[in-house]
């Protein structure tokens, strides 16, 4: 088993390669049990492609990525292990439309973790009343507003029970008005203790609940520094300008 | 000129329903064992399969240059001559016209519904494979949970389309003297001498069918817009 000083991730040295443009470079990074770290900069710095090789959404060229201590190969069922204890929240929430509510939140537990019907359905129930969308639980995704559907997307990852939560930029496809609920959840669920590792260019966000900030900058980490520290003190020129764009 | 007369029409109605039932029949069976088998082969085509991937697009590549009036014959003279020779006989394996019909007809409408679904899996957003990744779920639950019933909701429209295509098309097993909806007509007009009124009545079931089975699309695509 882990041990409570263990990180839940570790990246050593992730390169990735889309063809011959360089995506990552030399990513290395650790993420203790418990931990917030928000992951900003500008587009197209890899931020999306480093969170998916997390849980191999994307196939890493090199270096190891460590999820609670088994390390992502192209093994099928270690890669399902490790998805199962992974979850992911996108842009686009990716919701199934065919699906309802609930039996989105549903699926994956049976089909995935081998749940039967009745706890699975119990377990959604609870997670659609945490996020506050209980009573739209037999209604299609087209049926809700944006932000109710991104907390849906965010109970269904949290109904695998996962040990580490990815969010790409979760709140960038929403209308303004709605970006604050989900924004409120995620910070429901950071206090609850969730390990997190977060894209997004909510600041205010980012220095309410995030325990440590980093700054990537053309496929590398340019900057890694606890919230308040960043804020106050960036040490690089390119994530100073990046703060004065993104900040107020 | 003979007068318009219905009561040969109406005495001979059981056994125009006969041929009538027999044209259902083929199409359910056609429209049932197209739709699996294509869907297979669109599966095979879309995940790229070594080897039975390319094998499934040449598949569909060619029985869609083909007429089924010409798949109809190959199949009822050359595949009993293919049975003989594999068999080691030194006649030919004879594979009668019903099961000919039935088999080709499945046949060439999954290299079509192929082609529909094929399409519609294309068309699924990248997200929806991403999200059922990211859940865990294996490439079998994705498909069958995820993918493959957004594909069949988007082209009802289009296979239904093409199973009234189908249905019309069922009337060229006559050349196979079966007796299916037009076979039974002919049959009935060559004896009584009626032709007028029995190629008008099939024409007019025919009409009814289609037309009716056409509204049912439209309402369906108004539907599927609406949402
Ligand atoms: N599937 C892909 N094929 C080719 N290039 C890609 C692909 N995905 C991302 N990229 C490129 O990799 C770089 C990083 O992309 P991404 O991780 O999405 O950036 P970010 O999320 O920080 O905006 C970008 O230049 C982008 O164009
Ligand atoms: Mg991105």
């Amino acid at each position: 088993m882990l041990n409570q000083s263990d990180p839940i991730l570790r990246l050593e040295n992730i390169g990735k390669y889309y063809g011959r443009f360089q995506a990552l470079a030399d990513i290395s990074l650790s993420v203790q049990i418990g931990e917030k770290i928000v992951i900003c900069g500008p587009s197209g710095s890899g931020k999306s492609t480093l969170i998916r090789c997390v849980n191999r959404i994307e196939a890493h060229d090199s270096g190891r990525v460590i999820v609670a201590g088994h390390e992502l190969t192209a093994k099928t069922r270690q890669i399902s292990q490790i998805r199962q204890d992974v979850g992911m929240v996108f842009q686009s929430f990716n919701l199934f439309p065919h699906l309802t509510i609930l039996q989105n939140c549903m699926l994956a537990p049976i089909k995935s973790r081998g749940l039967d019907r009745s706890d699975a359905e119990k377990i959604a129930q609870n997670l659609l009343s945490k996020v506050h969308i209980a009573n739209q639980a037999h209604k299609y995704p087209a049926q809700l507003s944006g932000g109710q559907q991104q907390r849906a997307a965010i109970a269904r990852a949290l109904c695998m029970k996962p040990q580490l939560m990815l969010f790409d930029e979760p709140t960038s496809a929403l209308d303004p008005e709605m970006v604050q609920e989900v924004l409120d959840t995620m910070a429901e669920l950071a206090s609850e203790g969730m390990t997190m590792l977060c894209v997004t260019h909510e600041m205010s966000f980012a220095r309410q609940v995030a325990d440590r900030v980093i700054f990537m900058a053309d496929g590398r980490i340019v900057e890694s520094s606890p919230t308040e520290e960043f804020f106050r003190n960036a040490q690089s020129e390119r994530a100073r300008s990046f703060l004065r764009r993104v900040d107020l | 000129m003979n007068n318009f007369d219905v009561s040969f029409i109406l005495d001979s109605l059981p056994y125009l329903l006969k041929g009538l039932q027999f044209s259902l029949i083929l199409t359910a069976v056609a429209f049932s064992c197209g739709i699996a088998l294509g869907t297979i082969l669109a599966l095979l085509v879309h995940l790229r399969v070594p080897v039975l991937g390319l094998i499934a697009k040449t598949y569909v590549a060619l029985i869609r240059s083909i007429p089924l009036i010409m798949v109809l014959f190959w199949f009822f003279f050359l595949v009993p001559l293919f049975l003989g020779w594999l068999s080691g006989a030194s006649r030919p394996v004879p594979v009668g016209a019903t099961w000919t019909a039935f088999i080709t007809f499945a046949l060439f409408e999954a290299a079509y519904y192929c082609e529909i679904i094929r399409v519609g899996l294309r068309a699924v957003p990248k997200g929806q494979f991403e999200a059922a990744a990211a859940l865990s779920l294996n490439p079998c639950a994705t498909y069958l949970h995820v993918i493959l019933p957004q594909v069949f909701r988007a082209t009802v429209p289009i296979i239904l389309t093409q199973t009234i295509i189908l249905f019309q098309d069922t009337s060229l097993v006559y050349v196979l003297s079966l007796t299916d909806l037009l076979g039974a007509a002919s049959k009935l007009a060559q004896i009584s001498g009626r032709l007028t009124e029995f190629y008008l009545t099939i024409a007019l079931i025919y009409l009814v069918i289609c037309f009716g089975a056409s509204q049912l699309v439209w309402r369906l695509r108004k539907k599927t817009k609406l949402q």
